[in-house]
């Protein structure tokens, strides 16, 4: 629940810190309360094998960063956990259900909720209905009640307030009647973060939550993914700006070429020889490299401009 | 040179059957296209299959009227879910292409041989409005200096407006709720409404059967209004007209159809009207145009009216430019 009283600063990540010191550096390690399971999961986009994951756990109310190369298949990984994608093998668990199979829509109403790389602010939607739209449960979204605006209004008036304190929170409340669509790149990441945090998820998925987002909102972005933890929300989110990564995230697990060839702390990971390997020196190694026309990703976010993919 | 005629038919149609046919098919494009992101180009077989229904309920199988109806009715679900079920999980511009298509496929399956026996073939059907015009409680049209309705005329249009009237508070409603804030969000982006955890086929099949039974409404007055159908006015440019006529009222605006309806059929009637009359009086040389031309000049002048509102009005005419001009991005 967001909206629950705060923890002291700072109390979720020693606690995090704390249940991940004894768990082994190593690509499938064990977690003591692992929140989502995935095992075997494999995707293949015609003869290129974009995901081969052998097994990964994710500990509960930490935050998490998966990173690697261009390429390395973080965001294809994405979809396949949140349903926008279906493997061609493997099963995944989400508070130990299987989740294989799951449409999207499904996934995130269990409470897996996922943002995306590119924006997708709902532009000629108001940003307080863009909060609104969050909420699930809505009586008055379905076809038949809707028509009556006595059976809505009331619910419609609760999820309002709670949108407002949110949009608040996130600092967007003067921003409340416009057009999403008339923000700024940046303003649009925090609301679509925002919007996300009306569905009451349990996990929080980020795709690039700092992908062209200028460096005065970097430092506000930062601070509203920790809270997630501190308010008992566990993060999931891909990331190329290493400062990022080392400054926020209790656990992190590389992947390259669609596997996870490392995990432990931010520290650890960054130091290990396979680690810069792959970001570094792979194309000197012998290995034959399907992503051989790729740059390095460890770049540091305010120059990185936001890629359009499609 | 007949003024007062020119006047009174141009009046005439802004309140007549054929703007309350456009008015109510593109009230349900409006669902479609203007609201859901639906590229529907198939529009004229919603109002179609609901006519057809009724048409052979009555005259070929003898049912009663309101039995007739309720057919129509459940042809346009049933139009709406198999259109639905294939093509809504592509993307926008393939549903444009599906249901084109099928849209000429129930003109073509309507006007063949083999069925002619059911649908009277090209020739269509008459006789199936008797019990609607039974029910016609005017004895008398109207006839004033400015207009004149028959009563039956005036029963047909009578029945009409109500109809828009429902559409339009249907529409209304639904808008507003928090069923339309899915909708429209699905316009705006698919993906996201699926990550917010909504079923965005199940909302858009909703929007496409919504969109048709309103359209459907359209069918029965176009039907009998005419008292008979043909399957050849069930043709695209059938469709091509609502989609102008969304366009130019301003689409997802509650409002835009009928307003846009409207205007669209006061113009081309006006000047269907003047061309003619100012050739024969001289006015045009004919060596300019001669009255036989004087239709398909008619359409281009409408053409290039609606040309010029789209590049210095693009959001028509209850839009908000400012919203209109977010997707230029």
């Amino acid at each position: 629940m967001p909206d629950e009283a705060l923890a002291p600063e700072g109390a979720a990540r020693l606690r995090a810190t704390e249940a991940l010191r004894d768990v082994p550096r190593e690509p499938g390690a064990a977690k003591p309360d692992p929140i989502l399971v995935a095992d075997k999961v494999v995707r293949r986009f015609g003869g290129l094998t974009a995901v081969n994951v052998g097994h990964v756990e994710i500990p509960r109310g930490a935050i998490t960063a998966l990173i690697g190369p261009n390429g390395a298949g973080k965001t294809t990984f994405f979809n396949l956990l949140t349903g926008f994608d279906s493997p061609d093998e493997g099963a995944w668990t989400f508070n130990g259900d299987s989740l294989q199979g799951v449409p999207a829509y499904k996934v995130a109403r269990r409470g897996m909720v996922r943002t995306f790389q590119l924006t997708k602010a709902l532009s000629r939607l108001t940003v307080i209905d863009n909060m609104r739209l969050g909420a699930v449960g809505q009586k008055g979204e379905s076809f038949w009640r809707a028509l009556i605006p006595g059976l809505w209004q009331n619910q419609e008036n609760e999820i309002t307030d709670r949108a407002d304190e949110l949009l608040a929170r996130f600092k967007l409340d003067a921003k409340r009647d416009d057009f999403a669509g008339s923000l700024s790149g940046g303003q649009r990441k925090l609301l679509e973060m925002a919007r996300a945090l009306m569905v009451e998820p349990e996990m929080v998925m980020l795709d690039e939550p700092m992908a062209g987002v200028n460096p005065a909102l970097t430092q506000s972005l930062l601070g509203h993914v920790k809270d997630l933890r501190e308010n008992g929300m566990t993060v999931l989110f891909v990331e190329h700006d290493m400062d990022m990564v080392r400054d926020i995230s209790d656990w992190a697990i590389v992947m390259a070429q669609g596997q996870v060839i490392a995990e432990g702390t931010p520290r650890d990971v960054m130091a290990d020889p396979k680690v810069i390997d792959a970001y570094l020196g792979a194309h000197h190694d012998g290995a034959p490299d399907p992503h051989a026309d790729e740059t390095p990703a460890a770049i540091p976010a305010d120059d990185a401009e936001p890629t359009e993919k499609e | 040179m007949q003024w007062n005629v020119i006047f009174s038919v141009s009046l005439e149609s802004l309140f007549g059957a054929t703007t309350i046919v456009y008015a109510l098919a593109a009230i349900g494009l409006n669902v479609h296209f203007g609201y859901a992101g639906l590229l529907n180009f198939g529009q004229s077989a919603f109002l179609g299959v609901a006519a057809y229904g009724m048409a052979i309920s009555v005259t070929t199988f003898g049912l009663p009227f309101w039995v007739g109806i309720l057919v129509g009715l459940a042809a346009t679900v049933v139009l709406a879910l198999l259109l639905g079920i294939p093509t809504l999980r592509l993307r926008a511009d393939y549903l444009a292409i599906v249901t084109i298509a099928a849209a000429e496929i129930v003109r073509l399956f309507f006007r063949s041989v083999t069925l002619s026996k059911w649908t009277g073939g090209s020739d269509g059907l008459q006789a199936f409005s008797q019990s609607f015009y039974a029910l016609n409680p005017y004895n008398d049209g109207i006839s004033t200096t400015l207009i004149s309705f028959s009563a039956r005329e005036l029963w047909v249009i009578t029945v009409g407006w109500v109809l828009v009237a429902i559409a339009l508070l249907i529409v209304w409603l639904l808008m507003r709720s928090p069923w339309g804030r899915v909708i429209k969000a699905i316009r705006e982006d698919e993906d996201a409404v699926r990550s917010l955890g909504k079923s965005v086929f199940a909302y858009k099949m909703q929007a496409l059967i919504l969109g048709g039974v309103l359209g459907s409404f359209g069918g029965y007055i176009f039907a009998l209004s005419l008292a008979a159908i043909q399957p050849d006015t069930y043709g695209t440019e059938f469709t091509f007209y609502m989609y102008t006529i969304v366009i130019l009222g301003g689409a997802a605006r509650v409002l835009g159809p009928v307003v846009g309806s409207m205007i669209f059929w006061l113009l081309l009637t006006f000047i269907n009207a003047l061309l003619p009359a100012l050739v024969s009086t001289g006015a045009i040389p004919t060596s300019i145009m001669t009255t036989n031309q004087a239709g398909a000049v008619g359409y281009i002048l409408v053409g290039i009216g609606l040309m010029a509102l789209i590049i210095f009005r693009p959001q028509g005419i209850f839009g908000d430019k400012k919203e209109v001009m977010l997707d230029a991005r």
